[in-house]
């Protein structure tokens, strides 16, 4: 037991992992049906990633809390009902706060079910981590998903409909550059976002290898 | 994980402790989901009510209070006895008469159904306004069915009159092109979304052929129910 305990601790980076070094979108890119698919304007976006960051920090929660119960062979079955439990008590709560944000989410809510994020952290994280550890890691992993979702709502909104959060901001005379709202804008702007952190995370190695170089050249 | 540790955490059968483990999860989350379904219940019904009440509002000019009926063989049911049969709405405003009435209609579009929510007024023999429920149309260009003001202008005063005999409309709801709207029951379609919006003309048409000539022998029930409480 105790090698699968890992480091009870819980520090900055138990948190800070899901926000940048393993950002699930930008870096693992995983949970892509979600990313795509409701990204088409920022509220959608936030509203996501919100109820995604419950489902994820609730299961990761129960799972941490219940592992040394569940025996091995059915762990992913129970994982997965514990999960499903929350989506569906998500997708009351938003149906209670809001029918035209249920209604522009469709059915991407219940979809959360099977987001292979949210599985792949109660098997590889919660289900060998103490549970507050847990949930330490599940806010960041979920604070990380609705960050890289609002990176590519907001641009997809401003550029597709000239709005944020349904705000006009660039006037009547905008022309709308439609297609960044319809499926393949979705592509495009996680092709270009991803761009942008591959050559920030190559930028970032080059220079520490420069540092690391020119101690051993001073050694 | 030794096997020591393992045995210890596995009692003898493991097939009971899996099935003990899976019914104990698999009740507790059913518990979880009936209590927040049981919660949320009363709110979302309300949320709904809300917004049938907003779309209703638009789609009958004036009204102020709204009831629900239901249609079923050619006789009107208040909507709490009868779980069957088509909904109509009855519009009145403040002083309890009866301003206009709202029906669904629903017709295939580009990407899915079309749902929206139509008003007639009795009085001008025509449709007010439309107001759409739910639709799946592309962004920019099919959604114009909802934003674009020279298409909903087409829905100030649509003419939907029906004949002697009450058994269909006088001139049928029919869509032209973009500009070429001639006649008050002609609606102007929009360029760019055709489809759209000879979904809409279409479910407008079906509707209004098949409900109002059904509805307007029973328009003083409709009245009379108003004035009774």
């Amino acid at each position: 037991m105790s090698q699968r305990r890992s480091d009870p601790h819980i520090t900055w980076d138990s948190f800070s992992e899901g926000l940048w070094r393993n950002n699930p979108v930008f870096v693992m890119l995983l949970g892509m049906c979600p990313v795509l698919a409701v990204t088409n304007s920022a509220m959608n976006a936030l509203a996501m990633g919100l109820a995604t960051t419950f489902v994820l920090v609730a299961s990761g929660y129960l799972v941490s809390l219940l592992s040394r119960f569940i025996p091995r062979q059915v762990r992913i079955a129970t994982y997965i009902v514990i999960i499903a439990t929350f989506v569906t008590i998500i997708d009351y709560v938003i149906q209670a706060i809001s029918l035209d944000l249920y209604n522009s989410l469709g059915a991407f809510i219940q979809l959360i079910v099977v987001n292979c994020m949210i599985l792949g952290r109660a098997e590889a994280y919660a289900s060998k981590n103490r549970p507050m550890k847990s949930v330490v890691n599940a806010l960041g992993m979920g604070a990380g998903f609705t960050f890289a979702l609002l990176c590519l709502g907001g641009v997809r909104e401003l550029l597709g409909t000239g709005a944020l959060f349904g705000f006009d901001l660039f006037g009547p005379q905008f022309q709308p550059w439609v297609v960044m709202v319809l499926p393949p804008g979705g592509f495009l702007v996680l092709g270009a976002w991803l761009l942008l952190f591959d050559w920030l995370k190559q930028r970032r190695e080059q220079k520490q290898l420069a540092i690391s170089g020119e101690q051993t050249n001073a050694v | 994980m030794s096997t020591a540790e393992q045995q210890l955490q596995v009692p003898q059968s493991p097939s009971i402790s899996m099935m003990v483990v899976l019914s104990s999860i698999a009740m507790v989350s059913g518990f979880l989901v009936v209590l927040v379904s049981q919660l949320t219940a009363p709110i979302i019904a309300e949320n709904q009510r809300r917004a049938i009440e907003r779309a209703l509002v638009q789609v009958i000019p004036g009204s102020v209070s709204h009831e629900e009926f239901l249609l079923q063989d050619g006789k009107l049911l208040p909507a709490e006895d009868s779980a069957a049969g088509e909904s109509v709405y009855a519009g009145y405003d403040a002083n309890g008469e009866l301003v206009g009435i709202a029906a669904r209609a629903a017709a295939q579009g580009y990407a899915d159904m079309i749902h929206l929510l139509y008003g007639y007024d009795p009085a001008c023999e025509c449709i007010r306004g439309i107001k759409v429920l739910k639709m799946a149309e592309t962004p920019g260009l099919g959604d114009k069915i909802i934003k674009d003001a020279d298409f909903l202008a087409n829905f100030d005063a649509l003419d939907a009159s029906v004949d002697m005999q009450q058994m269909a409309l006088v001139n049928p709801i029919i869509m032209v092109k973009h500009g070429s709207k001639q006649h008050p029951w002609e609606i102007d379609a929009i360029s760019g979304a055709t489809i759209s919006a000879k979904a809409v003309g279409k479910a407008l048409n079906q509707s209004a052929q098949a409900l109002l000539p059904q509805l307007l022998p029973l328009m003083q029930q409709l009245e009379r129910q108003e004035q009774q409480p």
